[in-house]
């Protein structure tokens, strides 16, 4: 039998707020466990939510984003159960009428781009962390994360195997970065995902039933955690079994996922309209506010890249993919003069080793984008060839010189001179007749031979293309 | 005149001319409290050495003359608003060991207006209950017959400002909680327009419906009081953002010419005969002042009581959720796990009413169940509010009986909840739609006292407040105290 | 609507609430009582209006994206049952 993969994904994007949703408490990570609870997030008697402003604007800006209808009226509604995490025994979330509605976002898969719909996004209250160290038997629970703004993104089962989902994970990802809605961590949770997955007989419209697995903190567990249940799911249905609708918890350490016992329970949410709260209303002002406020997107800044700078798809896609690097990558290009796709090597190959080995973000890089860019015109107008320069990048990285004065300094310069050069070669001739000979019977490998002594002779600075035009000249004169 | 039945006005003179201090005035009445409260139970926490060292400080405000006519007046709250450092348990006893860190707006506001809280008043637990019978704390009783219920749920500041152990009192009103006790023990109260005052700091049982408002003696008391605790507040997202009134000056104004609608579904079968000729005899001064009548029909009002006990339990199974034994509260001994912490903490800690109306919430709330009784009640309750908005086309306020019939007997509808709740059958719609409400004194039935219900449209409470007071002006029904709490 | 003592278990888990057996019955014949009165309600037909949600006919206010509180722990924690290392202590939580 072949079988058909469904996967929908709810992903919680930690809104890039100073304070929470519905109080004046700080949302910076990694305080002192209920340091930044305040009454209102702790749910004590009488307290009240107020809407945090920004989170608004935030939440229309991704609507606008994916070209989703904005709800000139939205909701909050109370979705009701006991948690220890959640305060007040019920979260403040949307229902009927959330404040994103459709929209749609295109996502590239092999070369081939697919539109993944998205069913809504809603504003809603993180809960907190219940800690499991052991506190005498007993579960200690940090309230500062209660309260933080989420909006929750709801897929359509759009995708159909694992590498779709990760690419529309990792499109989102993207995007809400470039839209600076939210920081996109996914270590410290402020990016994190649900995964609903079904498995069908190819062809049937019917969905299977689906397991929902929780909080995938990597793109790579998404992966795996996918491919894993669609086998397990596989597994059950063709030895007679049947899937049930549960939520499972992927074990990254074991490679698998398992059924989560504390929400096996169903429930009943008992959804209703906040009384606390008024509708949300969203005026043509903001929307016409926040559409002006909107950044060139992913898409757009791919393509345009591809044109502009004459990029193969691939190097676009990458430079695009976050918009910091691809803000380097312009200034870089404005700062050598052009040299579009020289930059784009260098940002992809020297640039991101040096950050990946040093775990650096781009805008955290010691070697500014006009750094950068003042290195590479070196290279293009031929002052270094391309080895040296990477001895003037790694001088660069640890320092705050500009490339000329290194060059100057360490006496770098390519010799392009072509006297100075035509100088040595003859005294190199002079020096080795015998080779000059076996060169001139035949053996034209020899060439190497004079190259490297040559560039043994000037530390590698001569210009490799002079020398060579030079050198061949008078070897077979 | 005894100090107990002054006015504020006389009150805040007596003061400002040096006859008697504010810590004087606050001992007078604490001693009040020390004498009759015993049997009437509608204080549950006195605030003694706090109220003497506020009305030191008022009356170092007073000798400088900076003084408003607030300004070391004695006063009660409900045990709904949350009062810093001072115990606020909602008659609870999930709360009994509650002490709230803030003060409730209205409870600041009060205080920098320059009250004097003496303590906190006996309430129905989460002010759910319309005879004050199901306190943790016990009973109120009713100063015109001990063997009769105060009303509820403010039924511990009706029954105080009735005993004269205070000279106002902070009530909170969701169906009739201010109005209903108000007419039982023979004093004025008010309930503002839905988002005039603060909810912040008042413990919330249905948000949509709940609002705090003032109990005195008189409507000029409580205009008073009222204006002192009304306005916008940043922290309550449904308080409403508008200059607060002037509720005082317009007092004095003549009614002549307005029109008061009389709703024929208010004067109907449920109305007690004798209460509705005491209803009829108000009626009829308030015309004498030159004032017309008009038959109006508030054709859905029947259903208010139906459609509010779906959505004030609805509202109230999730505000209460947070009552878990966790963060603050009651907590049960040594819970095995974390179900037996949540079931037993919250089994022990609330009474049944709450309960019954945890249980109603989640009942209607339930997948299924949402359009039949949500949803619907949601629908109801959009007709009764247009009933209203009619009728305020048509007459400038609506007057009707405030209950039913008189106070009745402790006990007596203790065991069947549905005659309970239909002892606010008047009151409820003015909550359903957010209209202001009051209920003043306006005669006796077996010397029990009736009480009058005016209904103004939205944020008129300044000629709601006058038309109470002309009639003030005409009777003397809100001066008479009950026999055996006259003596000085 | 007759509401059994299943039914009100059923609620009173949803609702986490601890009931004494032997009021089950009580508690069971009260709410169907109530909402017999509640589904007087039926008698008006709805169609087509609007639910009210609120009183308010108003839209949120929307407050500015500043952190007003500070570190209240302390105080916060006082009414708290059981704490430690400031950390709200409750039964062994199990995922």
């Amino acid at each position: 039998m072949q079988w058909e993969t469904v996967i929908g994904l709810e992903i919680h994007a930690q809104l890039a707020t100073q304070s929470k949703i519905f109080s004046g408490a700080s949302v910076a990570y990694g305080a002192e466990p209920n340091t930044q609870a305040c009454a209102v997030d702790l749910g004590l008697p009488g307290t009240l939510p107020v809407l945090n402003e920004q989170a608004v604007r935030f939440a229309v800006k991704f609507g606008l984003a994916i070209d989703a209808h904005i709800a000139p009226y939205s909701v909050f509604a109370r979705k009701n159960y006991f948690y220890p995490d959640l305060p007040k025994g019920y979260q403040i979330s949307q229902f009927d009428l959330p404040i994103v509605g459709l929209g749609e976002i295109d996502i590239i898969v092999d070369g081939d781009t697919r539109t993944i719909g998205v069913t809504r996004a809603h504003l809603e209250e993180d809960a907190g962390k219940s800690l499991h160290e052991d506190y005498h038997g007993m579960t200690g629970v940090d309230l500062n994360r209660a309260g933080t703004p989420l909006l929750e993104i709801v897929s359509e089962p759009d995708m159909r195997s694992a590498a779709e989902a990760v690419a529309y994970v990792k499109t989102l990802h993207s995007l809400v970065q470039y839209l600076e809605i939210c920081d996109g961590n996914m270590q410290e949770g402020s990016f994190r995902c649900d995964v609903n997955v079904s498995v069908r007989p190819k062809g049937q419209e019917e969905f299977g039933t689906r397991a929902e697995i929780k909080n995938l903190n990597s793109f790579r567990f998404i992966e795996k955690a996918i491919a894993h249940e669609v086998e397990r799911q596989i597994d059950l249905i063709e030895s007679g079994q049947k899937v049930v609708q549960e939520t499972r918890l992927y074990d990254a350490n074991k490679d698998e996922t398992r059924s989560m016992r504390s929400k096996e329970e169903a429930n009943d949410y008992r959804y209703f309209p906040d009384p606390d709260l008024l509708p949300v209303e969203i005026s043509a002002e903001l929307l016409a506010e926040m559409r002006a406020e909107l950044p060139e997107l992913p898409a757009a800044k791919k393509s345009r890249f591809q044109q502009q700078y004459q990029l193969s798809e691939y190097d676009a896609a990458v430079l695009t993919v976050q918009r910091g690097l691809a803000d380097y990558y312009e200034q870089a290009v404005a700062s050598a003069g052009g040299e579009a796709k020289l930059v784009a090597n260098w940002l992809m190959g020297e640039l991101s080793a040096a950050l990946n080995k040093s775990s650096c973000d781009i805008s955290q890089s010691p070697v500014s984008a006009e750094r950068l860019g003042g290195l590479v015109s070196r290279i293009a107008d031929q002052t270094i060839s391309g080895k040296i320069a990477k001895q003037v990048f790694e001088l660069m990285w640890s320092s705050d010189d500009s490339a000329d004065d290194i060059i100057e300094r360490e006496g770098l310069k390519q010799i392009s001179d072509s006297g100075e050069l035509e100088k040595m070669i003859d005294q190199l001739m002079a020096q080795n007749v015998a080779q000059v000979e076996q060169f001139r019977a035949g053996k034209t490998k020899m060439m190497g031979f004079f190259v490297g002594q040559l560039m043994k002779q000037t530390q590698g600075k001569a210009n490799p293309q002079e020398l060579n035009k030079l050198l061949l000249a008078k070897l077979n004169a | 005149m005894t100090m107990y039945n002054k006015s504020l006005k006389q009150l805040s003179t007596s003061l400002q001319n040096k006859d008697i201090s504010s810590v004087e005035l606050s001992q007078y009445f604490l001693e009040r409290i020390k004498q009759y409260d015993g049997e009437l139970n509608s204080v549950i926490t006195l605030n003694e050495e706090a109220a003497l060292q506020a009305a030191a400080q008022a009356d170092k405000a007073i000798q400088a003359g900076d003084a408003g006519p607030l300004t070391g007046i004695p006063l009660l709250h409900k045990d709904i608003f949350c009062t810093e450092g001072l115990r606020t348990s909602c008659g609870s006893k999930m709360l009994d060991n509650f002490i709230a860190p803030y003060n409730a707006t209205a409870v600041d506001k009060l205080s920098q207006a320059g009250t004097i809280m003496l303590g906190k008043t006996n309430m129905d637990e989460f002010a759910m209950g319309s005879s004050n019978e199901t306190s943790f704390y016990g009973a109120v009783k009713n100063p015109w017959g001990l063997q009769t219920v105060p009303g509820g749920s403010s039924g511990g500041s009706a029954a105080a400002i009735a005993a004269r152990l205070a000279p106002l009192a902070s009530g909170t009103d969701t169906g009739g909680s201010i109005r209903q006790p108000a007419a039982f023990c023979g004093i004025t109260g008010i309930k503002p327009t839905y988002g005039s005052v603060s909810r912040y700091g008042m413990i919330a049982f249905a948000s949509s419906l709940d609002q705090a408002g003032a109990m005195a003696k008189s409507a000029e008391d409580a205009a008073y009081m009222l204006q002192a605790m009304s306005g916008f507040d940043e922290k309550d997202s449904t308080s409403v953002n508008r200059p607060v009134a002037d509720l005082v000056s317009g007092l004095a104004d003549s009614i002549k010419g307005l029109t008061i609608g009389l709703p024929k579904e208010f004067f109907s079968a449920e109305l007690d005969d004798a209460v509705r000729s005491k209803v009829d005899e108000a009626i009829d001064a308030i015309k004498s002042a030159g004032a017309q009548v008009k038959e109006i029909s508030l054709p859905n009002i029947n259903l208010s009581v139906p459609a509010y006990y779906v959505v004030a339990p609805a509202e109230c199974s999730a505000n209460l959720s947070r009552f878990d034994g966790v963060r603050f509260g009651h907590r049960c001994d040594s819970p095995k796990d974390l179900e037996d912490l949540y079931t037993r903490s919250r089994g022990e800690g609330f009474g049944e009413e709450v309960k019954r109306r945890i249980m109603m919430g989640a009942y209607v709330l339930s997948t299924g169940y949402y359009d039949a009784y949500y949803k619907k009640a949601q629908q109801v309750r959009r007709l009764i509010q247009q009933d209203f908005v009619n009728a305020f086309k048509e007459v400038d306020i609506i007057a009707s009986a405030t209950a039913p019939s008189t106070a009745f007997t402790v006990g007596d509808r203790t065991d069947d909840p549905v005659s309970m709740y239909l002892s606010d059958i008047f009151t409820i719609g003015v909550n359903l739609a957010g209209l202001p409400g009051m209920s003043v004194p306006c005669g006796f039935v077996n010397e029990m006292p009736v009480g009058l219900q005016l209904i103004g449209n939205y944020y008129d409470e300044s000629r709601l407040l006058n038309v109470a007071h002309q009639y003030q002006q005409l009777t003397d029904w809100h001066t008479r105290v009950p026999t055996g709490f006259e003596q000085e | 609507m007759s509401i059994q003592t299943e039914d009100v278990l059923k609620i009173a888990h949803l609702a986490r609430l601890g009931l004494e057996q032997d009021r089950l019955a009580g508690y069971a014949s009260d709410l169907s009582n109530i909402m017999g009165m509640v589904e007087q309600m039926n008698q008006t037909d709805t169609t087509g209006i609007e639910p009210m949600a609120h009183p308010l006919d108003q839209v949120q206010r929307l407050r500015s994206d500043r952190v007003t509180e500070t570190d209240q722990r302390q105080v916060l924690q006082q009414n708290a049952p059981n704490t430690e290392d400031g950390l709200f202590l409750v039964p062994r939580v199990i995922d």
